[in-house]
């Protein structure tokens, strides 16, 4: 038996959620001594591929199982759920991983589907190998629940974003590569990307990505209160996050939101102005380094979970902000 | 003409803290209102648009106690015109079993005469986030399925579905009958007119019994993350705090 991780490539080989995963994945397989095998669905160009194989030996992985063929040139789940289960069964998987990215989490189910078994979406923490039992996000990640799959059979598990670091293996591999064409039926490709479409610069990707956040909520006032918010986030280089209150109210556009129906956040600084710190707003921004809020409300959740908080209308403290800042650059 | 069934599920509505019940199978619900996640407001809305652009018809459903009729009106009260209550003690099923009775109200409604070119669900349950739910309906009807829909329209018989992927928003052309699971973001819900709240304090909720045994949801128990004490350092009060803000920046390094 092995543990089997689906590895989700991006520009320059392995992408960070799939490492955080892998990294997972040894500390299960580890735990029942079974080895962790790969396998990567669709084309990947040089140099990303080497760089994939390279990162995967240093993460311990025996094999990377490479799916090919002219089917896998634009994404359908259940395509790459097909080539999952094929590898699954070439490694005798007992457990069944991926990253809970959206493509994660929707491969896994559709391999779940596949093979009539139980899925744990977004687990964080393996409990037992056997019986099979992972701690896993409900609730936006208010709450874990403890889950056990079943005795037998396949076991399928996506890890949650940031539920660990990655970490490279003590002792490094060199991975065995074997590439495949899975068998695929029509039915497996009737819903594929038909096109991705020209669109404005991904704010949402800048938003993932900054390394400050300046948080907007109810507190803004309305449409016309973000000035300020603005010039702090492009002052400090970063991106402007917002509440849910201000997507529902049109204040500002729904990929700025933060939150369990949003994005996940995880900057140096997150900076809340005017947020209550709803649960569904702190599973968004919780794996932020360091928290300053800005609030009128000393007692507000957002508040009393920050790490600094200045107590204080934001139209009057980010202002402030935004000139001190500015003096001190001179 | 499109007939679309979205599906709602009834979930604690909890922002702050919250306990658990003593047996720590649930969120302590006693003071506490109940809502849909925000996914689902949207996918009723695009049942609502897809009903009223093709001359169709929107279907509600949702497995769960007879307590959901609340969800099920609202969902009327917004433009569903016919809503299914699936009565189920939700403790006792797991995402496998509500795909099956979602699947089960479909061929019951085929096998009347009333088919689903579309089903929308919502992309994930506020409150399980099992994130597999559509995907099973569509394996028990053999139908196609997509995840992460902000947009979805019928052109002709194809069915039109928009989301965000990792290089940029992605287009699906899909074969109806099709199944969707949506995310917030694409669209707003509007808001219950008058009459559409007096519709739905009258409407007929038809109600089904689930069949069968189910196999569960596998949940041992459910436990609260650990609290990290605060320690929350208040740098000041109004404008005058300023500089103590930028002095922590300059300390993090975030500034360059
Ligand atoms: C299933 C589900 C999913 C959800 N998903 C999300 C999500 O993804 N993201 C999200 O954000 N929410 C989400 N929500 C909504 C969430 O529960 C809250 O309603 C929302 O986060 C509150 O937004 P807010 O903090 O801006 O507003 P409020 O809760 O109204 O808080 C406003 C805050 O601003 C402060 N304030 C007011 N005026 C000022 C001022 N002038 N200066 C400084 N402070 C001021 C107040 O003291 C208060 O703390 C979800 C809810 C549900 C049920
Ligand atoms: N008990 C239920 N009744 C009706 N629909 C449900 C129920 N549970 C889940 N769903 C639907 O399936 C979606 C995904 O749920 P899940 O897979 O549990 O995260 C939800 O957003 C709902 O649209």
């Amino acid at each position: 038996m092995s543990v089997l991780i689906l590895v989700e490539p991006d520009a320059e080989g392995a992408a960070v959620t799939s490492l955080e995963a892998v990294t997972f994945a040894r500390g299960m397989a580890d735990s029942g001594g079974w080895p962790v095998h790969a396998v990567v669905v669709g084309p990947v160009d040089e140099p990303a591929w080497t760089a994939l194989v390279d990162q995967l030996g240093a993460y311990g992985v025996a094999s990377v199982r490479h799916a090919q063929g002219e089917e896998l040139s634009a994404y359908a789940a259940a395509a790459w759920a097909a080539a999952l289960v094929e590898a699954a069964g070439a490694v005798s998987a007992r457990v069944l991983l991926a990253s809970g990215t959206p493509r994660g989490n929707e491969i896994l189910a559709h391999a779940a589907a596949r093979l009539d078994v139980a899925m744990a979406a977004n687990a964080v923490a393996a409990d037992s190998a056997s019986p099979l039992v992972v701690s896993r996000q409900v609730v936006g990640g208010a709450a874990l629940e403890e889950m056990r799959l079943s005795d037998s059979g396949v076991g399928i598990v996506s890890v949650a974003g940031h539920a660990c670091e990655p970490v490279a293996a003590p002792s490094p591999s060199v991975p065995e590569v074997v590439t495949f064409s899975p068998e695929l039926s029509p039915a497996d490709l009737v819903a594929r990307v038909a096109r991705v479409e020209p669109a404005p610069p991904d704010e949402s990707a800048a938003l993932t990505s900054a390394r400050v956040v300046v948080g907007a909520g109810r507190g803004a006032g309305g449409p016309d209160g973000f000035k300020d918010l603005l010039s702090l986030a492009e002052l400090v280089g970063g991106a402007l996050g917002v509440s849910r209150v201000v997507t529902s109210l049109g204040w500002r556009p729904h990929h700025e939101q933060v939150g369990q129906t949003g994005s996940r956040i995880a900057p140096d600084l997150y900076i809340p102005c005017g947020i209550s710190g709803a649960i569904q707003h702190w599973a968004g921004c919780q794996s932020a380094k360091t928290i300053i809020a800005i609030n009128t409300d000393e007692d507000a959740p957002m508040v009393t979970r920050a790490d600094y908080a200045v107590i204080g209308d934001l139209h009057e403290v980010v202002p402030a902000i935004n000139d001190e800042l500015r003096r001190r650059r001179g | 003409m499109a007939n679309v069934l979205v599906c709602v599920k009834r979930v604690p509505d909890v922002s702050g803290e919250f306990a658990l019940t003593d047996d720590e199978q649930a969120v302590d619900a006693r003071h506490l209102g109940w809502t849909v996640s925000p996914h689902e407001e949207c996918a009723v809305e695009l049942a609502t648009q897809i009903a009223g652009a093709t001359g169709g018809e929107a279907t509600v459903v949702s497995v769960g106690s007879d307590d959901s009729v609340e969800q099920l009106r609202n969902a009327i009260a917004v433009g569903c015109t016919r809503a299914v209550l699936v009565e189920a003690d939700l403790a006792s099923l797991g995402p496998v079993d509500v795909a099956r009775a979602i699947a089960d109200v479909v061929r019951a409604h085929e096998a009347a005469g009333t088919t689903y070119d579309v089903i929308l669900l919502g992309n994930d349950a506020a409150d399980t986030g099992d994130f597999q739910v559509p995907i099973r309906v569509a394996y028990a009807l053999e139908r196609p399925v997509v995840t992460g829909i902000s947009t979805c329209v019928v052109e002709g018989d194809r069915l039109v579905a928009r989301g965000d992927g990792p290089d940029g928003p992605e287009a699906f052309d899909l074969p109806m009958p099709a199944v969707v699971a949506v995310m917030e973001g694409g669209v707003s819900p509007r808001y219950p007119s008058i009459p559409g709240r007096m519709k739905a304090k009258k409407a007929q909720i038809e109600t089904m019994a689930f069949e069968g045994a189910p196999v569960g949801s596998g949940r041992v128990r459910l436990k609260l993350p650990e609290v990290e004490t605060s320690a929350v350092r208040i740098l000041g009060t109004g404008a005058d705090a300023a500089p103590a803000v930028v002095d922590v920046m300059e300390e993090l390094g975030v500034l360059r």
